[in-house]
């Protein structure tokens, strides 16, 4: 093995060749990669001991690429090409050091020069490149104002007035109307395995049964998408050769594996701009490939991990062409590169092998980041080894996050991989439409208001009498919340359904599709936010008083709490009650509507980062929040409120109920290393205590943040001494000194679950 | 089998879930109010007088304990009762020990031992972890500094040597108080002689209940006493190393 990228010089193997060694039938007669893993895969129930540190190779390629985030970080963005819309093979190939990378391929012909990607949105595009200084080109402005349509203009010909209204208001929020929707996980590992000759095969086999059926419109439409997936698989193949690889054959080695993967992946984020461009779950796949030249000799484990370390230095730089308030909404400049590692298979056997370690490995080879976002599925079954392992890193790094295997393997497989933070789906069979969110806290005020926006006065809903007490009556509250939350449900579903109609028919993501069976199950993501905000307003208002200050115009803009009243995440029953009903309602209200492509009805509990955001655009609600104050994340309960600890914080939230949020349930909790237990020696171990007890309790994900208050406070001060200090904020994992100053303040006034 | 009366009842203060700080792994962990001991660093003068606490019956104790059973007894830990000072009410405390045993669970007790003699051998048998707050060994400074005699805590220490229960040594190191060498050594050298001691914590004095004071409206003594530096606090537990005891 060379350093030097694979070449295309030899003649095509015959996949007999590629796959020596390999055992089992299925997946050799159809494209089955869950098949191909299950068959072949060798668990690893050991400890960490067999990993090796950085090569001085792998250091060079990481210091050049680091080298220039300073100066990224200074202008907002390295470089652009403001003139090439960004296709598959629009660019020629680049590179960060041929001499020494192992893997290769770039979105553009530099490291970090970003493209655009019109298709959807022009506007977008424009914004994004005045903010940073650049002049749009003339002919693109040309070509997608006048001759080709993005999402972006399909969407708002489409849009009702309501719909415009609701999204203004920030009642509905965060839609994907005019950025890409991400959250479709190609799955790449089929480029490797199978090959795009092979897999195109399998595409004219699936177009020919629609060839078949009469041309209705639904037919139609999947015909082009077929015909668009094939042309992908071919601009994919040119691509790769650009770069001297001939993918259109199965990979052969460790070395083609990991680099024909990536190359599948880079033909993804070339061409879409996804706000989630997940990896899905390929170190397993990979080991298979690592651990058959490992045991016939041709690469030792110093190499395997080198190959690990230079795909992860690539995903850390993929790089999106965005806004800087798209970036103040999501906190930073995330790509959300998520994979997820270990799980336990259907048959028992854990999924963990090498190369989930080696995926880990990476956070200290190449120092922790963000991005990729290691996910591990969690399960108390897991080994040992590496359960130790996982909490290990989470104490040095913070920059792993936990989703419940066991929540997730009966429902979507144990081939499942998570898009973006918590978004469950079976790779390559199952994809969704990213929904964003809406606001459950702001509708609740909605519903006092008779429908009128709480900030500006304007009448956002249907009118409807507003609440007229001098104190709120909780039945009364309760029955308009309810009726509030009907027209909501009604609104949201409609305008997901026009945004993804537009979404499938201006912004395709051909190559992502090409990597899923036809036909593929289609979840319709949609979600909530400011549920605890929802919660312990009604909590305040059925267990204490809460007194109603109107404005002139009879709008209630305050509130004045009598008495105390039980706040969710105290683990009691009174008001966690109330946060499970509003979960279940809402998800029925939803189900009552009918999807785009009869997506299957979802919703998470999930606010990513916008949970600044949304706070900002909300009023003085009844639970005392004042207006503007941030949302807690996800589904945690409200700063402050969680007086009893982690463990009753996460009991409430375990009792949200997964069946009702299948896109996930997010909980972000922060913990000092004191928090932890007093002997560093044992804060590994109480770690894995925690994460067992919380999966074994229902919960579904856990970001876990290491922190103490000091260290976080000098990063906020002294940005430039942490340049890597990464923090978990519901489902994420962010540079802390790229987040606004706003954000900082918030991420410390965070409940410190510390012992004081 | 010995019963409970269900109907007993405690002045607790509150309760929390704390992990790898009292006891092992995750556990529940009951605060009860009141303690004969005034220690000047304590960071707790909310819990001194039994009257500020809220009265509570066994069952109702239980019943927030039963909340948490699957998730601390999955994460390797329990239930610790501490304070105040938990047998300054043995009735009490010996019911929700017992009740705790009865629901499978590893129970622990946070003591400062003055009060060790109300402690019954049916209570300490329902006691799997003693964690011992040995204030100060010299016997001038325990009383300046806690109030308190310093014999009672040490007779305690031997009879749970001879009952054979683990116990747990805390000491809360406050410079200038307790931090002399000599003392510490001859603290070092009691507690190695004792077969049961699986561990010295030694906690370094915080003032971070110095606002509860403002609270209250009573003084914080130590309130401009300094904090041990990482150094003396090290230098501590390896004094404690050197009798051959695991210290952190």
């Amino acid at each position: 093995m060379t350093a030097v990228a694979p070449t295309n010089v030899k003649a095509p193997e015959p996949a007999s060749e590629a796959w020596h060694g390999f055992s089992g039938g299925r997946w050799r007669d159809r494209i089955d990669v869950r098949d191909f893993i299950q068959a072949n895969y060798t668990p690893y129930e050991g400890n960490p001991a067999f990993l090796t540190g950085p090569t001085e190779r792998t250091r060079a390629v990481w210091n050049k690429v680091s080298a220039l985030f300073p100066e990224e970080r200074r202008r907002g963005i390295l470089a652009v090409d403001p003139a090439t819309p960004s296709t598959i093979t629009s660019h020629v190939p680049g590179y960060i050091d041929r001499e020494r990378e192992l893997i290769v391929g770039l979105q553009t012909d530099s490291p970090l020069k970003r493209a655009i990607m019109p298709n959807g949105g022009l506007r977008m595009v424009e914004n994004s490149l005045r903010a940073y200084g650049y002049e749009p080109d003339p002919f693109v402005t040309r070509v997608f104002g006048s001759y080709r349509r993005t999402h972006n203009d399909g969407v708002f010909d489409a849009y009702t007035p309501e719909m415009r209204a609701a999204r203004k208001a920030g009642i509905i929020t965060g839609l994907p109307d005019a950025y890409g929707r991400g959250r479709i996980i190609g799955d790449y590992r089929r480029v490797a395995l199978y090959g795009t000759a092979r897999l195109s095969e399998a595409k004219r086999d699936e177009r020919a049964l629609l060839d078949a059926r009469p041309s209705t419109s639904e037919v139609i439409r999947d015909r082009e998408e077929l015909a668009e997936q094939m042309r992908a698989l071919g601009e994919l193949t040119e691509m790769a050769a650009s770069y001297g690889c001939d993918v259109s054959r199965p990979a052969a080695t460790a070395h083609e594996a990991v680099q024909w993967l990536y190359l599948g992946y880079l033909a993804a984020v070339k061409e879409q701009n996804g706000a989630a461009m997940s990896l899905g779950r390929t170190s397993t796949f990979l080991d298979v490939y690592l651990q058959r030249d490992l045991e016939e000799g041709h690469i030792d484990e110093i190499r395997a991990q080198e190959l690990i370390d230079d795909f992860v230095i690539k995903l850390r730089i993929v790089r999106f062409l965005r806004t800087p308030e798209y970036d103040a909404l999501f906190s930073g400049d995330p790509t959300w590169v998520t994979e997820s590692i270990g799980g336990i298979g259907a048959d028992g056997r854990p999924l963990v092998t090498r190369t989930s370690f080696r995926f880990l490995q990476t956070l200290y080879n190449l120092g922790p980041a963000p991005e990729p976002n290691l996910t591990v599925l969690w399960s108390p079954q897991l080994p040992e080894g590496f359960k130790q392992f996982c909490a290990k890193v989470s104490i040095d790094t913070s920059a792993v996050q936990y989703e419940s295997d066991d929540l997730m393997r009966p429902r979507t497989g144990d081939d499942t991989a998570i898009a973006c933070c918590v978004s469950a789906m079976a790779v390559g069979r199952q994809m969704q439409f990213f929904g964003a969110r809406v606001n459950m806290a702001k509708a609740l005020l909605y519903a006092i208001n008779g429908g009128r926006d709480e900030m500006t006065g304007e009448q956002i809903a249907p009118e409807a009498p507003s609440l007229a007490g001098e104190y709120l009556e909780y039945a009364e509250l309760k029955a308009a919340y309810d009726r509030m939350l009907d027209w909501l449900a009604a609104t949201y579903v409609n305008t997901l359904n026009v945004i993804h109609f537009m979404h499938d028919k201006y912004a395709y993501e051909r190559i992502e599709m090409a990597l899923h069976d036809h036909p593929v199950h289609r979840f319709m993501a949609c979600g909530i936010a400011g549920l605890s905000v929802a919660a312990d307003s009604l909590s305040a208002v059925k267990y204490a008083r809460v007194k109603v200050e109107r404005d002139d115009t009879g709008l209630a803009v305050d509130y004045e709490i009598e008495g105390d009243y039980p706040a969710y995440g105290n683990n009691d029953d009174r008001v966690d009650a109330i946060a499970v009903d509003l979960v279940k309602s809402f998800m029925a209200k939803v189900r009552e509507h009918p999807t785009y492509r009869n997506a299957e009805h979802t919703q998470s509990v999930l606010t990513i980062t916008s949970n600044v955001v949304y706070g900002q655009h909300t009023g003085n609600t009844p639970d005392g929040r004042r207006t503007g104050q941030p949302f807690a994340p996800g589904a945690n309960p409200m700063n402050g409120r969680d007086r009893h600890g982690v463990a009753a914080s996460a009991l409430s939230v375990a009792k949200l109920p997964y069946e009702q949020a299948r896109d996930g349930i997010s909980l972000t909790t922060t913990i000092t290393p004191e928090g932890l237990g007093h002997a560093p020696a044992e804060r590994v171990g109480h770690l894995v205590g925690i994460l067992d007890a919380y999966t074994a309790s229902g919960g579904f994900h856990m970001n876990v943040n290491v922190l103490d208050r000091a260290t976080l406070e000098d990063a906020m001060e002294h940005p430039e001494k942490y340049p890597e200090l990464t923090i978990r904020v519901s489902g994420y994992a962010v540079n802390f000194v790229r987040l606004t100053r706003e954000q900082q303040l918030d991420v410390i006034s965070r409940t410190f679950h510390g012992t004081l | 089998m010995r019963t409970v009366k269900t109907m007993t009842t405690g002045r607790i203060h509150s309760w929390d879930l704390s992990t790898g700080v009292d006891g092992p792994g995750t556990r529940f962990v009951l605060f009860v109010n009141g303690c004969p001991l005034r220690c000047l660093y304590c960071a707790n003068p909310d819990t001194w007088h039994m009257r500020d606490g809220r009265e509570a019956t066994v069952d109702e104790v239980m019943t927030e304990i039963e909340k948490y059973r699957t998730f601390v007894t999955t994460a390797g830990g329990g239930v610790t009762v501490t304070g105040g000072e938990p047998l300054l009410q043995p009735t009490f405390t010996a019911a929700v020990l017992r009740r705790c045993k009865e629901a499978g669970l590893h129970t622990a007790l946070d003591t400062s031992g003055f009060l060790g003699r109300r402690a019954t051998d049916e209570l300490l048998a329902d006691t799997d972890l003693v964690l011992l707050d040995i204030k100060a060994f010299e016997i001038a400074t325990y009383r300046k500094l806690t109030g308190g005699e310093l014999a009672p805590t040490l007779n305690f220490a031997t009879r749970l040597d001879r009952l054979g229960i683990p116990v747990w040594i805390r000491y809360v190191l406050v410079p200038g108080w307790n931090d002399d060498p000599e003392a510490v050594d001859g603290l070092a050298r009691f507690v190695a002689g004792l077969g049961n001691v699986d561990r010295v914590d030694v906690l370094p004095f915080h003032k971070l209940g110095a606002s509860k004071y403002e609270g209250l409206g009573i003084p914080f003594p130590l309130r401009d006493n300094p904090v041990p530096e990482p150094a003396l606090t090290e230098r501590v537990r390896e004094q404690f190393r050197e009798h051959g005891l695991v210290a952190y």
